[in-house]
């Protein structure tokens, strides 16, 4: 079997794939920017307990892999749960979602955070001077610059996001790697449909990247 | 009898083991205009920064329009309101337009609609005459402008009394000249201001009364005729040789 028979065979299948994965990313990212945008806020303030969280937050999901997380979310935390007497189970989707969610809301915090404190101190000194608020200094003056600056690597972690779904068909969600895996299973293809789903990846990815410096282009007030 | 505006007894502040200012005391009464000159590192900066609280002192008392702005129960954002301050980097908001810059903080405050507050920014713009940069962003606009637009937008806030912090520090030579003439027209308007400078013939001209800071103490203060021409202190003296 050539390229063109598995291609015609499996695409449909492996479209559903990607649009469950590319479904999954933008979800997760939605989520994962308010998350990343709470922690960061919470790690910028002067309460302990708030900045503990965060850190902690941030700590624990940076030190450990993606697929272990995926499985405690899907696996383990259920049962625990159910250990409780309390009939609780998650879908492979909500499970992923939430994963993914919680994984990639941690490094937008960092990233978030990065991007607050690349802004010149003077902005927030002027902000106050004018009578605003620390959290409406934040959000009118802090906050937009500092979203601008991260951007390019917001646009980074989307990549990474997307990819990282692959690691969600661990707990058998259906999403592109998974349906891949399948029809190998059945065919043999391997080299044929392992081409087709690197190839599919490329362009969405692609896609993305151009869409991304359009927007970044958009934002900028550096332009004239 | 004029109102006093400020009244500074005793304030110190350190960073650190550093003092920066030790004791300063300090009165000022609606429509002065006060330069304070000296040294780098003499403390000015930061005294002017601890009037609105940018910097919290260790020791003493301030009073603004006789309230005691350290004690905890009076809302510093409220206070900030009434004192306008104007920074050496400018600090103006690079993603918001000239007029935008002005209208952020009166129509977030609720103090003005949309409306008014755009009115008000127009007559401002107006008066530092930037009326035709309305529009612009402050990457496309020159140093001085920007500072003309920075002292607009504290001015939107209607404020009593203006900070200035080493206004022109940060200018190109040629520029110097149209920020000291917005800043003169305010104080021929009868504006309270506390001007931190290295100015001295702006100072001269301008200031009913000149401070001579060092080491985190006023040295030496006067009617700038009596500062520049017949200082009495040593290193008021010494100083002025070396900057004029």
């Amino acid at each position: 079997m050539d390229l063109i028979t598995v291609l015609q065979e499996a695409f449909p299948q492996l479209l559903e794939g990607l649009m469950n994965t590319v479904l999954m990313t933008l979800l997760s990212l939605s989520i994962a920017v308010f998350l990343g945008l709470f922690a960061c806020l919470m790690g910028l303030s002067k309460n302990i307990i708030l900045k503990s969280i965060s850190k902690f937050y941030v700590w624990l999901i940076r030190g450990t892999p993606l697929m272990v997380q995926a499985f405690f979310v899907y696996f383990a935390i259920p049962q625990m749960i159910q250990a409780m007497g309390i009939d609780f189970r998650l879908t492979a989707p909500a499970a992923g979602v939430i994963t993914l969610s919680l994984n990639a809301g941690a490094y937008i915090s960092e990233l978030f955070r990065g991007g607050i404190q690349a802004v010149d101190p003077g902005q927030m000194e002027a902000a106050r001077s004018l009578g605003l608020t620390y959290g409406r200094a934040m959000a009118k003056v802090i906050l937009p610059q500092a979203l601008r600056i991260s951007i390019p690597s917001l646009v980074n972690q989307f990549i990474i996001t997307l990819k990282d779904t692959s690691i969600i068909s661990v707990i058998s969600f259906a999403e592109i790697v998974y349906e891949a895996k399948i029809y190998i299973g059945r065919t043999m293809q391997s080299f044929a449909t392992w081409t087709i789903v690197a190839i599919m990846y490329l362009v969405i990815i692609s896609l993305l990247s151009k869409l991304s410096r359009y927007i970044e282009k958009r934002l900028s007030y550096e332009r004239t | 009898m004029k109102e006093l505006k400020v009244k500074v007894r005793g304030l110190a502040k350190s960073f650190g083991s550093l003092e920066v200012l030790k004791s300063i005391d300090l009165d000022v009464y609606e429509g002065d205009v006060i330069c304070i000159i000296g040294p780098s590192g003499s403390g000015k900066s930061t005294f002017l920064r601890c009037l609105n609280l940018l910097e919290q002192p260790n020791a003493g008392s301030v009073e603004i329009e006789g309230k005691d702005i350290l004690d905890k129960s009076n809302d510093v954002n409220v206070m900030r309101r009434n004192i306008g301050m104007v920074f050496q980097q400018f600090n103006l908001f690079p993603h918001l337009t000239a007029k935008k810059n002005i209208m952020l903080a009166p129509v977030d405050m609720k103090l003005m609609t949309k409306q008014e507050a755009e009115d008000k920014a127009m007559e401002l713009l107006d008066k530092v005459g930037l009326a035709d940069k309305a529009e612009n962003f402050p990457r496309q606009l020159s140093g001085g402008q920007k500072q003309r637009v920075a002292i607009a937008r504290a001015l939107a806030m209607n404020p009593n009394i203006m900070l200035f912090d080493e206004p022109t520090s940060a200018l190109d030579p040629e520029m110097i000249g149209e920020v000291l003439q917005v800043m003169k027209e305010l104080a021929q308007a009868g504006m309270t201001m506390i001007i931190v400078t290295h100015e001295m013939s702006f100072a001269r001209d301008v200031a009913d009364k000149v401070i001579f800071m060092e080491e985190g103490y006023i040295v030496e203060s006067g009617a700038p005729a009596e500062i520049f021409s017949n200082p009495k202190e040593e290193r008021t003296k010494q100083f002025l040789s070396y900057v004029l």
